[in-house]
């Protein structure tokens, strides 16, 4: 059994949401491979070989690939990928994006965003927003995955030393090209893989109020986030977005300031080890779901708390 | 040119759903259903480029139960110009729904297919990257703005440290994130002429698609509870706690 692991990187960085991936194909178990594909990904890759437990990483370095376009990509990832037993990917954007585009073209289904491996046929994943979580069984010749990052703890980025390989295969497929990004730029950890987050939600009433988050941030070492109500009103970017259809975080310290605490809210962060909530309403539904909570004026907490910590 | 929009009859959003006690699944037996709030988007944005003159014709298209026909008529009242329904009682899997697709975009063929990015019960977030492997289309995921501009339509998508943009050759597939659109509601005089709209109903047979699957649901489970915990007294309380405590400070 050799199960594929399609490397999340930026081309000049391997993003740690492989990390999390390596760590659900150790749990499946057999030799686990890595590939990179990508534009002058050298780095990436050489970052991809000294992961712990990898045996031999692909490079398929080629201009087509350089912005992850799935045309291009996942046609690449179909060919290569037919020799494997599985096939997974950070359900990142990137790897929700492609790896469905790469199931089709193999004629297998695809299982997403698994929390757990039971077996090697066998996963857990969460449906109806983790209101349920189903245990689904495969008898596909090839296993599509994707892997929600915070459901396996990442395997060391240091300690392994694979042989690295160059692959070919499809380049430009015509069908799209790329125009444009704008990325949120941010001194702050990461919102997925940040041990500390604090976020707001429409108790901020606008965006200049989240300051006083940032402050607190800033001093914990902290990730920013949001409710969905404040990412809706303009407080706020999307990509600051912490719930079912935004990121999905699992720090170890969340701290929920200003919010109610809606189901699409709780999904993702309730995986969180310590979850604080600063609301002045005492019914909100986030005080069902906190280790520790404060019934007070966040306009009054959050600066005491920034001076105190 | 002619816009293709796929919806889906899923568990009302406002719903909290239980799981059965014989974790065969979830209860759905008397629950409201209603489409799945990003194929509204997906049908909104249709709407808007017919009112632009960019979209002629707008078909949707669902695949489900006969009972899917009302979700149908609810986007034929919002502006679709008819309506086919792939009847199938089964609960299928987004690789067979893409296959099921694939054959109405080769009947129909759409310039710009539109379809929610996920479906709020499934989660799976699969079938318009499936469809586009499918006919060998362009995908534009994610999608907060859609701009058709001769032969092509420049798709900004949603992705994880902010926005990209994309240049998909027609015919292209969009899946919609939140942000694309708000929704209207459909208004009565609409609602009305909507059920005199044109209704196809086929079936998978007909469409020569198998729909078999390569994966089961062993079971379904109730997630673990996480329970309440304390309530402090102040924030120098807090700030112990976390430090002593929880030792996450």
């Amino acid at each position: 059994m050799t199960i594929l692991v399609i490397a999340e990187h930026t081309n000049s960085a391997l993003a740690a949401a492989t990390l999390n991936t390596v760590a659900a194909a150790a749990k499946i178990g057999g030799d686990i491979h890595v590939l990179v594909a990508g534009a002058n990904a050298g780095a990436a890759a050489e970052a991809a070989a000294k992961i712990a437990g990898v045996a031999k990483v692909l490079v398929a370095d080629d201009a087509a690939f350089a912005h992850q376009l799935p045309e291009n990509v996942a046609p690449l990832v179909a060919e290569l990928g037919k020799g494997y037993s599985h096939i997974l990917a950070a359900a990142t954007s990137n790897g929700k994006n492609i790896l469905p585009r790469v199931a089709a073209a193999l004629d297998v289904d695809q299982i997403s965003e698994i929390i757990a491996v039971e077996s090697a046929d066998t996963f857990k994943r969460p449906i109806y927003a983790g209101n349920a979580i189903a245990t689904v069984q495969s008898s596909a010749a090839v296993k599509v995955i994707t892997v929600r990052a915070t459901g396996f703890d990442p395997v060391a980025a240091e300690g392994g030393s694979a042989a690295v390989e160059a692959v070919g295969g499809a380049a430009d497929a015509g069908k799209s090209a790329f125009v444009g990004e704008e990325l949120a730029k941010s001194d702050r950890p990461e919102l997925t893989a940040a041990k500390i987050v604090v976020s707001g939600g429409r108790g901020m009433q606008n965006g200049d109020n989240f300051k006083h988050l940032y402050a607190l941030a800033d001093k914990l070492g902290a990730a920013v986030g949001a409710s969905r109500a404040a990412v809706d009103a303009g407080f706020v970017p999307n990509d600051m977005q912490v719930g079912q259809t935004g990121k999905i975080v699992a720090p170890q310290l969340y701290i929920a300031v200003g919010i109610s605490g809606a189901i699409q809210h709780l999904a993702g962060m309730k995986d969180s080890k310590v979850i604080v909530a600063i609301n002045k309403d005492e019914e909100a539904p986030i005080f069902q779901v906190a280790d520790y909570g404060l019934v007070a004026d966040l306009f009054e907490a959050v600066p005491e708390l920034e001076k105190l910590v | 040119m002619k816009v293709l929009v796929a919806v889906k009859r899923v568990v009302d959003y406002n719903v909290k759903v239980r799981v059965k006690a014989d974790s065969s699944g979830v209860d759905l037996a008397n629950v409201k259903m209603s489409m799945n709030p990003f194929c509204e988007i997906a049908v909104e944005e249709a709407v808007r480029l017919k009112e632009k003159g960019v979209a002629s014709e707008i078909v949707v298209v669902t695949i489900g139960p006969a009972t899917a026909q009302e979700q149908l008529r609810t986007a034929l009242a919002l502006g679709a110009d008819r309506a086919i329904l792939v009847e199938s009682a089964d609960e299928l899997n987004s690789l067979a729904v893409a296959k099921l697709l694939k054959a109405v975009v080769d009947k129909e063929q759409p310039q710009l297919v539109i379809m929610g990015k996920q479906a709020i019960d499934s989660d799976n977030n699969q079938t318009g990257q499936m469809l586009g492997a499918l006919t060998g289309f362009g995908q534009g995921t994610f999608a907060s703005k859609v701009e058709v501009a001769g032969d092509k339509v420049n798709v900004t998508r949603e992705i994880d440290g902010g926005l990209q943009t994309v240049a998909l050759s027609l015919p292209a597939i969009v899946t919609t994130d939140l942000r694309l659109n708000e929704p209207r509601y459909a208004s009565l005089p609409n609602i009305m002429k909507a059920k005199k709209k044109p209704l196809e109903t086929v079936t998978p047979s007909d469409l020569g698609v198998s729909t078999a699957s390569t994966v089961k649901t062993l079971k379904v489970e109730a997630p673990a509870t996480r329970s309440a915990g304390i309530k402090v007294k102040s924030v120098a309380e807090l700030v112990e706690k976390l430090k002593n405590e929880a030792k996450v400070i």
